[in-house]
């Protein structure tokens, strides 16, 4: 099978898995009689239905090509910072910072994945960002919290921009024997990461019983963090055929995604929290915002680069 | 016009504009819209939030002196957005300056208008000027329908030239109710209230 045919497999594999879903929502909601249970179902199939949108746009992207994936996740990346700062509190003194944060880091970010410049890549964000953006923010003359100020900006960059840009950034990765091939391990990332997610709530909504961080994020168990994250590793080692990885490393790999996911999920929670807010969004229908579902992917995309480029080139 | 399309189009893809009625609906009614004011965007913003029927039935009033200041911004706000031109320096000091929203609402048509006559620099709007008064007077049965725009402030404060993408929302709230006989300043200070109530 050359990749775009597993690509097509792959597409058609995760429309049966909503099917099989949107028929299980249906068959829930029959069946439920009181009210609370009912809430959840409907929930339930809001996200079911929300998913569908989701995959038709990444399966759109992915099937574009190249440059419409590395779009699609310009257009993620300016989303989620938008929630990110819109929680934010900043001042006027900000105003150009923010405007160079959305209207050139953004971009910039991004075409430097488009015309492969690795080295310039990694450290946009981290350096040249991180150096100029409070050197805008300090022509303003207004000192209060402004170390406050310019962290929360940096801290939404790295997560919005810098950490999600290394899902398409698997792009620029040349692997040995696995030439024109790099798209797939961009599929089995968020494959990895959201198969993980879904799959503790499920396992949370059924056997959920020991909280593991009440204050934090109430609805994460023990049960479900356990069931989740084992199953998804086992899907993940499943996949090994569409990656460069042997079906042992696979499972590594996808046990590193689904625990890094698993620690974004925690630390973007108490972020929004400290932040006052229980969503980061509205913009997905029944998950909240786009920061909401991409949570554990900015935490899991780069390590999973780092870790496949380590290891792999 | 096509103008309008694309002011409404970009205001929705950068600060998503998204209405709530809190305590009105979007019906089909002759309103005054009062709203506080922080940004050029407001108008947009309350344009974008309102569904396309309301919007063809709705005209905002816009300060002459700005607005009519160049042929772009004449374009912008008599064409794309529809707007009532206010003269609110009173250069003829015999015309009256709501004069072109009596013509609106005799009409039948509503009015988005901004009563502190102003953009300010903070979020919560400050003291009324008494148009919203006279207007309601004038208009016994016209609905009056507070509006507040959050996050506008942040997104282009005054003496910007480009809006940060934020996400804003545009609250509508419970029509005032008529009190007869209440003076002036108790009027505007309710009205003013109602918007403050919006921002929590």
């Amino acid at each position: 099978m050359n990749p775009s045919h597993k690509l097509y497999w792959l597409i058609g594999g995760v429309v049966v898995l909503l099917v099989v879903a949107s028929a299980i929502g249906r068959i829930l909601r029959v069946r439920v009689k009181d009210d609370n249970a009912a809430a959840v179902v409907d929930n339930l199939n809001a996200r079911v239905r929300a998913w569908w949108s989701m995959v038709a746009i990444f399966a759109a992207a992915f099937l574009l090509g190249r440059n419409a994936t590395i779009a699609m996740f310009a257009l993620i990346s300016f989303f989620a910072l938008r929630e990110f700062l819109t929680l934010t509190p900043t001042k006027i003194g900000d105003h150009r910072a923010l405007s160079v944060a959305f209207f050139v880091l953004i971009p910039v970010q991004y075409l430097l994945i488009a015309t492969n410049w690795y080295g310039l890549f990694s450290i946009f964000i981290p350096v040249y960002g991180f150096l100029f953006l409070p050197s805008i923010s300090v022509l303003a003359h207004d000192t209060e919290h402004f170390l406050e100020r310019s962290a929360k900006i940096q801290w939404g960059l790295m997560i919005a921009v810098y950490c999600i840009s290394h899902v398409p950034a698997l792009l620029l990765l040349q692997i040995p024997g696995y030439a024109g091939e790099t798209p797939l391990l961009m599929f089995y990332l968020i494959l990895v990461v959201q198969m993980s997610d879904v799959l503790q709530y499920v396992f949370g909504k059924l056997f959920g019983r020991t909280k593991i961080a009440p204050v934090v994020s109430p609805s994460k168990t023990v049960e479900g963090f356990v069931g989740g994250a084992a199953s998804a590793t086992l899907i993940g080692a499943a996949m090994w055929w569409i990656t460069p990885f042997t079906p042992l490393q696979s499972a590594g790999m996808a046990f590193a995604i689904v625990l890094m996911g698993f620690l974004g999920g925690l630390v973007l929670s108490a972020v929004k929290r400290s932040l006052g807010a229980k969503d980061w969004g509205s913009m997905i229908e029944g998950h909240g915002g786009v920061m909401d579902r991409m949570d554990s992917v900015s935490f899991a995309a780069p390590i999973f680069f780092h870790a496949t480029r380590y290891f792999f080139t | 016009m096509w103008l309008s399309y694309v002011l409404i189009g970009s205001v929705r893809a950068l600060l998503g504009a998204t209405p709530r009625w809190v305590g009105s609906k979007p019906e089909q009614r002759q309103r005054i819209y009062f709203a506080n004011h922080t940004s050029h965007i407001d108008t947009v913003a309350i344009w974008s939030a309102l569904t396309p029927d309301l919007r063809a039935k709705t005209r905002t009033a816009a300060a002459a002196d700005y607005w009519g200041s160049s042929a772009l911004k004449r374009t912008i706000a008599l064409k794309a957005l529809n707007a009532v031109l206010i003269d609110r320096k009173r250069t003829d000091p015999q015309a009256d300056p709501l004069g072109p929203l009596h013509e609106v609402l005799d009409a039948g048509q509503s009015v988005i208008i901004f009563p502190e006559g102003t953009r300010q620099p903070q979020p919560l709007p400050g003291a009324f000027k008494s148009g919203l008064y006279h207007l309601a007077q004038r208009f016994p049965d016209v609905e009056l329908i507070p509006v507040y725009l959050d996050n506008l402030h942040r997104s282009m404060p005054k003496g910007t030239y480009l809006p940060v993408p934020l996400i804003c929302t545009v609250r509508f709230g419970a029509p005032l109710p008529r009190i007869p006989e209440e003076d002036k300043s108790a009027f505007l200070e309710r009205a003013r209230t109602a918007v403050i109530e919006l921002a929590k």
